[in-house]
C-alpha cells in the first residue's frame, strides 16, 4: 500500500512537472521518470514483465525517439507559451480527464479471484500464439509496414 | 572433501544466509522481517563486492593493458603500484568540482548519481552461487537489457546538461551507439532464451548444469555477438567512439572534474563486471563447471569465469584500435545483426525439432552445438567476404577536396549537385 501510494505519487508529479517546467528537455526527463513510476506500479500488481517492458520500451526506446526529436527540432529552447492554444488545450484536456475519471468511478471492477502467474512471459507467450494470434500478426505487419515506410522516405534516389 | 551443505561450512556463503534465516524462523519473525533482513545482507555483500571490485580493476587493467602495450603501468605507489586506485580517489576528491557557467545545473549534479543506478541494480540478478541470487527474476534476461537501455538517457543528460558541443556530440554518438548495438544483443540472447526456455537467471544456470554443458557451445554466434556488442555498450577501446580523445576530446564527461568524473570512471569499470558477470552467467554456466563446484564453492567458480572474461575485454582494449563512427555502425547493422537474425531461425527450428519430436537431449545436442558452430563459422567467414568484397576489390581512399565538386560559399553560381536542388528564388 505504502508502495503503492509513493509510486502513484511519483508518476503523477513528474506527469504534472511534464506540463509546468519550461525547458522541454526537462519535459522529456519527467516524462521518463513518470514511466518509470508507472513500470513500479505494475510490479506491486505483480506483473513484473509489463514492467520490464515499459522501462525498456518506454523509458529506453520511445524517450530517446523524443529526445532525438527535440534535438533535431530548431529552436526547441523556445518558450512554449507563445501561441494561442491554451484555452483549447485546456478544454480539451479537461474533458479527457473527467471522462477517464468518471469512467474509472463508474465502472464495477472485479476482483479477480486468481492467484499471480508463476511465470508471467509463459503466460503472454501462450496468449500470443493462441487466442489472440491475430491481433499479434496484424501488429507486426503494420510494425514492418512503417518501418518500410521509414526506409522509402529517406531514401535518396 | 565435498561441500558439507551444513551452516558452519563457511565456504558456501549462502549456508550462513539459511541458517540466519531459519534463526529468523524460530524467533517468529514475519515474513516482511526476513525478506527485508536478507535483501539487505545480499545488498551489502554485493555492494562491497562492487566497491573492492571497482578499486581493484582499475589497477588490474592499467597493468594489464600497460603489460599488453609493453609499458611497464602504474608501479609506484605502494608495492606492485597497488595503492595507485586509493591515490587516484584521494586525487580527484581533492580537485575543484568544476561547472560550466551556463550548464544545467540540477541535471549537471545528477547524471553521474543516476550513472550509478542500472549499473548497481545488474548485479541483483547474476546468480552468484546455487542459491545466491538476490532477486531471480522470471524476466531477468529482459530486466537487464531495460537496465542497458536506461543508461542511454542518463549518458545524454550528462552530455546535453554541459552545455558543451563535445559533450553533446559525444552523447549523442553514444545512443546512436547503444541502440544500434541493442538489437544485435537482444538478439543473441533471443537464441539463448530459445534454448534455454526460461529468462529466469538461475533456469538458464540450471539448464546448462542439467545438459552437462554450457551455453556457448550451443550459441557460439550468440556468444560472439553478445561480447562484440557489449564492448560496445561499455564504451570500451574498439568502441569508444562516444569519448574518443583524438576526436572530441573526452566525450560526454568533458565537463566534468574531481569526483563527479570520478563516478564515471567507476561505472564503467562497474559495468564491464556486470557485463563480465551475464556472460559468465549465460554462456559460461554461471557458479556451474562441470562437478568442479561441488569441491570448490561456486561463487569463487563464478568470480574466476567472471574475471576470466573480464580479461578478454582488457585484451580487446588494450589490442584493438579503434573504429570510426561509420564503421561501428555499419558492423552493428550489416554485420552483427543479419547474423543475429539467422541464429535465431536456427535455435528456434532446432529447439522446434526436439521438443515437437519429443527427442531425447543427449541426441539433439549434440547436433545442434555441431551444426550451430559450423553454421557460426561459415557465417562468419562468408558473410565477411561478401561484405568486404566491395573494399578489397575497389579500395576506396580518401577524396582530395578539389575532386569532389562541392561548391564554396562565394563562388558564384555552383555547379554541384546541391545548385540543382535548391529553389530557384535567388
Amino acid at each position: 500500500m505504502i508502495a503503492f501510494w509513493t509510486l502513484a505519487a511519483l508518476a503523477v508529479t513528474s506527469a504534472a512537472m511534464i506540463i509546468v517546467v519550461r525547458n522541454l528537455l526537462h519535459a522529456v526527463l519527467f516524462l521518463i521518470l513518470s514511466f518509470v513510476g508507472i513500470a513500479g506500479l505494475y510490479i506491486t500488481m505483480s506483473a513484473d514483465f509489463v514492467a520490464v517492458a515499459q522501462v525498456l520500451i518506454y523509458a529506453g526506446a520511445i524517450s530517446v525517439l523524443m529526445i532525438f526529436a527535440v534535438m533535431l527540432t530548431p529552436r526547441s529552447d523556445r518558450d512554449n507559451a507563445g501561441n494561442m492554444l491554451q484555452a483549447p488545450a485546456l478544454v480539451l484536456s479537461g474533458l479527457v480527464i473527467t471522462a477517464v475519471s468518471m469512467v474509472a468511478v463508474e465502472t464495477d471492477w472485479r476482483l479477480a479471484d486468481r492467484v499471480a502467474f508463476e511465470s508471467t512471459a509463459t503466460e503472454i507467450g501462450d496468449a500470443l500464439v493462441s487466442p489472440f494470434v491475430l491481433p499479434f500478426e496484424i501488429a507486426s505487419v503494420v510494425l514492418v509496414v512503417a518501418m518500410i515506410g521509414a526506409i522509402v522516405l529517406v531514401r535518396e534516389d | 572433501m565435498q561441500l558439507l551443505g551444513r551452516w558452519y561450512d563457511f565456504r558456501d556463503l549462502g549456508n550462513g544466509v539459511a541458517r540466519l534465516i531459519e534463526a529468523l524462523e524460530d524467533v517468529g519473525a514475519p515474513d516482511g522481517v526476513i525478506y527485508a533482513v536478507t535483501g539487505l545482507l545480499g545488498a551489502v555483500a554485493i555492494l562491497v563486492f562492487v566497491a573492492i571490485a571497482a578499486v581493484m580493476n582499475s589497477w588490474i587493467e592499467r597493468r594489464l593493458i600497460a603489460r599488453i602495450q609493453v609499458r611497464r603501468g602504474p608501479n609506484r605507489t605502494g608495492r606492485f603500484g597497488l595503492l595507485q586506485p586509493v591515490a587516484d580517489a584521494i586525487k580527484l576528491i581533492q580537485k575543484e568540482a568544476l561547472q560550466p557557467a551556463r550548464a544545467d545545473g540540477l541535471v549537471f549534479s545528477l547524471a553521474p548519481i543516476l550513472i550509478f543506478i542500472p549499473a548497481i541494480l545488474a548485479f541483483a540478478v547474476l546468480p552468484w552461487g546455487e542459491q545466491m541470487v538476490l532477486a531471480d527474476l522470471n524476466v531477468g534476461v529482459l530486466y537487464l537489457l531495460a537496465l542497458g537501455s536506461t543508461t542511454t538517457i542518463i549518458i545524454f543528460m550528462a552530455g546535453y546538461a554541459s552545455n558543451n558541443k563535445y559533450a553533446l556530440l559525444g552523447s549523442m554518438r553514444a545512443i546512436a551507439m547503444l541502440i544500434s548495438y541493442e538489437l544485435p544483443m537482444v538478439m543473441a540472447l533471443l537464441g539463448v532464451v530459445t534454448f534455454a526456455g526460461t529468462m529466469q537467471m538461475s533456469g538458464i544456470v540450471a539448464f546448462q548444469e542439467t545438459h552437462w554443458s554450457w551455453l556457448i557451445f550451443f550459441q557460439p554466434l550468440a556468444f560472439l555477438i553478445f561480447l562484440l556488442g557489449s564492448t560496445a555498450e561499455l564504451n570500451r577501446t574498439p568502441a569508444d567512439i562516444s569519448e574518443a580523445e583524438s576526436e572530441i576530446v573526452a566525450g560526454f564527461h568533458i565537463e566534468y572534474s574531481g569526483m563527479k568524473f570520478g563516478l564515471f570512471y567507476a561505472v564503467e569499470l562497474i559495468n564491464a563486471v556486470a557485463v563480465s558477470g551475464v556472460i559468465t552467467a549465460l554462456f559460461l554456466g554461471g557458479w556451474w563447471a562441470f562437478g568442479l563446484e561441488q569441491w570448490i564453492p561456486g561463487w569463487l567458480i563464478f568470480i574466476g569465469k567472471l574475471y576470466g572474461v573480464y580479461f578478454i575485454l582488457i585484451w580487446f582494449r588494450g589490442t584493438l584500435p579503434r573504429f570510426r563512427i561509420d564503421q561501428l555502425m555499419a558492423f552493428a547493422w550489416k554485420f552483427l545483426l543479419p547474423l543475429a537474425i539467422v541464429n535465431v531461425f536456427a535455435a528456434s527450428i532446432e529447439v522446434l525439432l526436439w521438443r515437437e519430436y519429443d527427442l531425447s537431449a543427449g541426441l539433439v545436442l549434440p547436433i545442434a552445438a555441431a551444426v550451430n558452430l559450423a553454421l557460426a563459422v561459415v557465417l562468419i567467414a562468408g558473410w565477411g567476404r561478401v561484405m568486404g568484397a566491395a573494399y578489397e576489390q575497389e579500395p576506396r581512399r580518401p577524396r582530395l577536396f578539389s575532386e569532389i565538386d562541392v561548391p564554396l560559399p562565394g563562388d558564384g553560381p555552383a555547379s554541384g549537385p546541391a545548385a540543382a536542388s535548391e529553389p530557384a528564388t535567388a
